[in-house]
């Protein structure tokens, strides 16, 4: 086999179930003369749940904005399914990649924002179907009908045709939710999804995540909510100042944390 | 003082009994009235004075108003506007994509030329095109080959076209940039996301919100261009105004031809407007309550109106 024909074949053999989902080694992110992330060493298993915490400005949503390369990393390397984010390597080599890769790699990872961002002029149906027909290429019939049975989880079929404004918050997280796993994910990515909700609908859309983790989906979950990392999470990772602090079992770093920063956050959110 | 207070709580109606209906006075507004009277006060004698006033030589204007090369003119007038403001929106949208990237070279490209489109009499523009065979007797484009004799290449139509096209898409990118900036950020992040395109977010995602903005101040440009089109007539392009001159220049009737031609730009703008609503109304979807369409309030006026018992309303 030629040296082109096996790079261009890296994108499914590279899937080697040795690999962690998501390695980061000493990963630095500035914002001018900010620097938010100050060496960030992370590891996210196949499968694997993990929830980040921490003071606002920790980093923490810093860092998973790095893993789909929505910012950039300025220093240290950052690997998804064994590629390093945002570039290839050739030999030696690191080569940046090219717009048209980075969109690609980026549908493969799913995200979901704490203030929705639906497409406010397309009906539920059609944020769910926009982006596997543009950017996969999927055929209509297809995508519709993968589109409808999402939202036959989420618990949202009647609403295929509503506008995003006729829903309440949690529906359009739910809605969002369904968009992101209607691209078929290998990895979804939740920052703060439940932050910008009234308390009496946040249950619906944890519980959707709920449902989500034990199928088996590698999740990192960006969240304050910490009877759902008790519960849900495989493991829990502690931000602040731009560093992990403490990470290990859910039910370790909650209940019986190990770091005085950790057990400060802990007494304030509790 | 005291027997003030006294008769002021003498005056006082005891509350009524719960239960007991009372009558509904609503608020009058005699200065409305008065103010309302006035104005079709002075409608009325504006009219009469302009209906009555032999000078203004209505069975003249009733004459030109069908008549076949006043008709080719606003047709001319009509075609010229659309093809303007296709150019001026498309380079618009062209110079407002310029104007926000990245490459530093790209964004002083775009905005040196809205400053200079912008800072210079759109008559002069013309008058430049027109003459551009003075500059430029023959065009190559600086391409082997080509070789243009500008004479005939610039025509006064030709030169109508870029004077009001190119002038229209310095104005166009400005409010397609102010489009653009008004969507939220994180739209653009979510489809970025989801694995789109620059080009496919700005097509499906941006534009389609921007058109919100949008639209409102194109409409406005485009009954502006409507009317900027007459300037042409300084080209001798025969749109509606120059077909109504070359009349007039030969009857010696200019007032009755004047008003012809002001009938027609009236009626056009006024179905222009109409369009607008329609076409703001397709691009609300999905972000707010739509409003009623003339049809539609008429029906809900109907409605209302019809079950009222006498006496309901005052």
């Amino acid at each position: 086999m030629t040296e082109s024909t096996s790079t261009r074949l890296t994108a499914a053999s590279h899937e080697s179930q040795n690999d962690p989902m998501v390695r980061a080694e000493q990963v630095r992110k500035s914002f001018g003369r900010l620097e938010v992330l100050k060496g960030v060493d992370l590891t996210i298993g196949r499968g694997e749940v993990v929830c980040m915490v921490g003071p606002s400005g920790s980093g923490k949503s810093t860092f998973l904005r790095c893993i789909n390369h929505l910012e950039r990393v300025d220093g240290g390397r950052l690997w998804v399914d064994g590629q390093v984010v945002g570039y290839e390597q050739r030999g030696n080599k690191l080569h940046e990649l090219a717009d048209k890769e980075i969109c690609k790699r980026r549908g493969q990872i799913g995200m979901v924002f704490q203030h929705f961002n639906l497409f406010p002029h397309m009906t539920v149906l059609e944020n769910l179907i926009e982006a596997p027909r543009l950017a996969l290429k999927q055929p209509k019939a297809d995508v519709t009908l993968r589109a409808l049975s999402l939202l036959e989880q989420v618990g949202l079929a009647d609403k295929r045709s509503a506008y995003p404004r006729h829903l309440s918050g949690g529906q359009q997280q739910r809605v969002a939710i369904a968009r992101a796993l209607c691209m078929q994910p290998k990895l979804m990515l939740f920052d703060e999804p439940t932050s910008a909700l009234d308390p009496e609908l946040v249950g619906d859309v944890l519980a959707v995540m709920r449902d989500l983790a034990s199928s088996g989906m590698t999740m990192a979950v960006v969240t304050h909510e910490m009877s759902f990392a008790r519960e849900v999470a495989d493991r829990v990772v502690f931000f602040d100042a731009g560093q992990v602090v403490e990470e290990g079992p859910a039910s370790q770093v909650i209940n019986d944390p190990q770091h005085e920063r950790t057990r400060a956050f802990l007494r304030a959110v509790r | 003082m005291t027997a003030d207070l006294r008769r002021s709580s003498e005056g006082l109606s005891p509350s009524p009994a719960p239960g007991e209906d009372l009558t509904v006075v609503p608020k009058r507004h005699p200065g409305r009235w008065v103010a309302a009277a006035v104005v079709v006060l002075i409608g009325v004698a504006l009219l009469r004075s302009v209906v009555g006033n032999e000078r203004f030589q209505w069975d003249v204007v009733n004459l030109y108003l069908r008549d076949v090369s006043v008709a080719q003119g606003l047709w001319l007038t009509i075609w010229l506007t659309a093809v303007c403001m296709v150019v001026g929106v498309v380079l618009g949208i062209v110079l407002a994509v310029m104007r926000i990237s990245a490459n530093p070279v790209i964004r002083s490209g775009a905005f040196g030329y809205v400053s200079f489109f912008r800072g210079t009499p759109l008559l002069v523009q013309l008058l430049f095109w027109y003459n551009l065979a003075a500059l430029y007797p023959v065009i190559t484009l600086g391409l082997p080959g080509i070789h243009l004799d500008a004479n005939q290449l610039i025509t006064p139509l030709t030169a109508a076209i870029l004077g009001l096209g190119l002038n229209e898409a310095a104005y166009m990118s400005e409010i397609v940039r102010a489009g653009i900036i008004s969507v939220d950020h994180g739209q653009q992040e979510a489809a970025g996301a989801l694995g789109l395109t620059r080009s496919q977010t700005m097509r499906r995602v941006i534009l389609p919100q921007a058109m919100r903005v949008i639209i409102p101040p194109t409409g406005n440009e485009t009954i502006g261009m409507l009317k900027m089109t007459s300037l042409v007539s300084v080209l001798a392009v025969p749109d509606l105004l120059y077909s109504a001159q070359i009349i007039y220049n030969r009857t010696f009737q200019p007032i009755p031809l004047l008003i012809v031609a002001s009938i027609w730009y009236l009626v056009v703008t006024t179905l222009l407007t109409i369009g607008q609503f329609y076409v703001e109304r397709h691009f609300a979807r999905g972000n707010k309550v739509l409003p009623p369409t003339p049809l539609q309030r008429l029906r809900a006026l109907l409605a209302t109106h019809t079950p009222l018992a006498k006496g309901d309303l005052s």
